[in-house]
């Protein structure tokens, strides 16, 4: 397991969360009950587990919603 | 594509607006009707694009978002081919988007503010002894450190070699450099203003005290209290209740152009918005006064407390006891005082410290003996005299004789609240010194100021004897006193004061207190941004500033106000809204618009005046 957090540019609506929130979910091999969107510092925190599912998979879903993606960071749990 | 249309939303906007311009002067300037017409339908066609791109991928995802309430509005003014309206509604939502994002920046400006000062780079040894400059990620525990003038800290470490003087400020609060040399810690985040230092890692990125300090203040901006969990519930079905409410007046009226109203009047945006955004401006003001509030629920709770128990020493005193008074019997002055400092100069007790520090290293005498007798002081022979040095008892037992002046001073001094040392030479009491803990300067006004903002009951619990803690409370005007309290004692007068249905910060250094911190409604550290205060409280005062301590408890109180506001503007124009669509002949879509994104704005703003919260002038 990794846990891996990201830096959105500023997020505005917070049914942007629910967005990220429900996009990120439903990836496999990421933990739900690890998502966290925080809308006032506009990070996303998540578990995953990296034989099934590479950082760039769940960048990539968030970015198609439409949110560009600042950095992340990656830690071994 | 989806993406290239989302990430020049903003242009978009921009392009849409000098088509609407366009469109309104051709068709009231020069009454060219099909110009107008196609420029507000392209107009609308461009702002609409983003709009639905967000809709449709929030409900790839199974979300009925705000942008779905918009499209579909958008779509039904095209149906009945009205072009200003959909072109004014898509421009404004686009615009409003816009300025939400600046100033929501600003909100957040405050906390950015802070966690932009982390160090990102180092300059770490090699192997073959260079230095070289790598990013922070790179450094590990044990690494050694070059640190320039005017560079940052990178790390929390040990100075190994060098001098210099460091800027804390971001740490503790106090702008005063503090010298550094070997074997002192120094802490990431400060900047070292003069000097150069070489450090050894000790803790690094997220471990090191900032490092805390800014995951700290980074939960507490987005933790949820009750309100906001419950907002955020209800607005999940909100929204989607707005959309089966416009179907269903669509069927009944067959009233195309009510059912879009009632779409774009009925987005939640400023209800959802409003909370989190007097939440983050407030914890933002705190940060910049160095006051760190750790989240929306420890904002509901400080702002009810009534009752604030302080811990005395370290906590309304200076924690660090002087010499108050100086009384001598006898001629010899000097020589006295050279006895004493000679024999006070081998103890570490707090009040042999105080000693020394007030007649200097003046001791040259040589000790011969010394024996400690345990609560009472110290016996030593110096220079072939015997010298007893400690309090009243020691003195009786050892049968030296007090005068009745002596007597008398020492009876003032106790009930002034100082702690005694009497000095005899060969049986002869020579010297009486008074020594008290200040208390900090201006505290008796900021508590009068916390009395002011509403608390009613200030306790203070402390180890000292009853006498200097009746002192204590006399002089700062506070409600209660209880003395010979040992930390489980604290505890459990807490725990009494609560049953009684009182809500209770306790106040205290977070060293020894720690179960008091734990155990009341609010427990607020007075720590130097030391660990356990950061570890085990709910509001820490940084740099032990005493003077924050109502700031804090009245920005809580205007934070909750600001959160109300909110949510009073947020519910009371869409209530507005609603009832002017069936009340009024005035109302359409795109004023619905400019309302809903105009009231967005205004509880920014709102919330924004709490970064500039001030505690009121006294009166």
């Amino acid at each position: 397991m990794q846990k891996a957090t990201i830096q959105l540019e500023t997020l505005t609506c917070p049914s942007c969360l629910l967005k990220i929130e429900n996009a990120t979910k439903n990836l496999q091999g990421v933990q739900k009950e690890s998502v966290q969107v925080l809308f006032n510092s506009s990070k996303v925190t998540l578990n995953f587990d990296e034989e099934i599912i590479n950082l760039e998979k769940i960048e990539q879903a968030i970015a198609t919603l439409g949110y560009v993606v600042k950095k992340s960071q990656v830690k071994a749990l | 594509m989806q993406k290239f249309i989302l990430e020049k939303k903003n242009n978009i906007a921009g392009v849409s607006a000098l088509l609407i311009i366009l469109g309104f002067t051709s068709e009231f300037g020069f009454h060219n009707e099909s110009l107008a017409m196609w420029s507000l339908a392209l107009a609308s066609v461009l702002g609409v694009a983003p709009i639905a791109i967000q809709a449709y991928q929030a409900l790839r995802v199974k979300v009925v978002s705000i942008d779905l309430l918009v499209t579909i509005a958008v779509a039904g003014a095209f149906v009945i081919r009205n072009f200003e309206e959909s072109a004014i509604v898509t421009f404004l939502f686009l615009f409003g988007a816009f300025l939400e994002q600046r100033t929501l920046q600003k909100t957040r400006s405050a906390i950015k503010e802070l966690t932009e000062l982390a160090p990102e780079s180092a300059w770490k040894q090699r192997e073959d002894g260079t230095f070289g400059e790598v990013a922070i990620d790179e450094v590990t525990v044990g690494d050694i450190l070059l640190v320039k003038t005017g560079a940052k800290v990178p790390v929390d470490g040990m100075v190994q070699s060098g001098e210099g003087y460091i800027n804390e400020a971001s740490i503790t609060g106090e702008a005063v450099p503090v010298g550094k040399h070997k074997d002192s810690r120094v802490f990431a985040g400060t900047i070292l203003e003069n000097g150069t230092i070489q450090i050894i890692a000790e803790r690094v990125g997220e471990d090191t005290t900032f490092g805390r300090i800014i995951e700290l203040v980074e939960e507490a901006q987005d933790s949820k209290s009750e309100t906001q969990r419950f907002i955020d519930k209800f607005s999940l079905y909100y929204t989607p209740f707005v959309l089966i409410l416009s179907v269903v007046v669509w069927l009944i009226f067959r009233d195309m152009e009510l059912a879009i109203t009632i779409l774009v009047l009925g987005c939640p945006g400023a209800l959802v918005i409003g909370v989190p955004v007097s939440n983050v401006a407030g914890i933002g003001n705190g940060a910049r006064h160095g006051v760190l509030l750790k989240g929306s629920e420890v904002i509901h709770d400080f702002s009810k407390v009534d009752t604030i128990v302080f811990d005395k020493t370290g906590t309304l005193t200076i924690g660090n006891p002087s010499v108050a008074d100086t009384i001598y019997y006898t001629a010899e002055e000097e020589k006295t005082a050279a006895y004493l400092v000679s024999v006070e100069q081998e103890s570490d007790h707090p009040l042999a410290k105080a000693i020394v520090e007030k007649l200097g290293e003046i001791g040259t005498y040589k000790i011969e003996k010394t024996d400690v007798a345990r609560g009472g002081g110290i016996v030593a022979l110096v220079d072939g005299h015997r010298i007893v040095v400690g309090n009243l008892a020691l003195m009786e037992e050892e049968q030296i004789e007090i005068s009745d002046q002596a007597h008398q001073d020492i009876a003032r001094l106790e009930q002034q609240g100082n702690s005694l040392v009497l000095i005899s030479v060969d049986g002869e009491m020579q010297a009486l010194f008074g020594i008290r803990d200040q208390v900090r300067p201006n505290v008796k006004s900021h508590l009068q100021r916390l009395k002011e903002l509403g608390v009613k009951h200030l306790v203070v619990l402390s180890g000292d004897n009853q006498g200097t803690v009746d002192v204590v409370a006399r002089q700062l005007g506070l409600t209660e006193a209880y003395g010979h309290m040992l930390p489980e004692d604290k505890a459990a007068y807490i725990k009494r004061l609560q049953k009684e249905g009182r809500i209770i910060a306790f106040v205290g250094d977070g060293v020894n207190d720690s179960p008091s911190l734990a155990l009341a409604q609010i427990g607020i550290a007075m720590g130097s941004g030391t660990d356990v205060a950061i570890e085990t409280s709910d509001v820490v005062l940084m740099n032990s500033d005493f003077s924050r301590l109502p700031h804090a408890f009245g920005l809580t109180k205007a934070i909750l106000a600001n959160m109300r506001q909110n949510i009073a503007i947020a519910v009371g124009v869409v209530v507005v809204l609603l009832a002017s669509v069936f009340l009024s002949e005035w109302m359409n879509m795109s004023i619905g618009m400019l309302v809903h994104e105009a009231s967005i704005l205004v509880v920014i703003l709102n919330g924004m005046r709490l970064l500039r919260y001030r505690l009121p002038k006294e009166r």
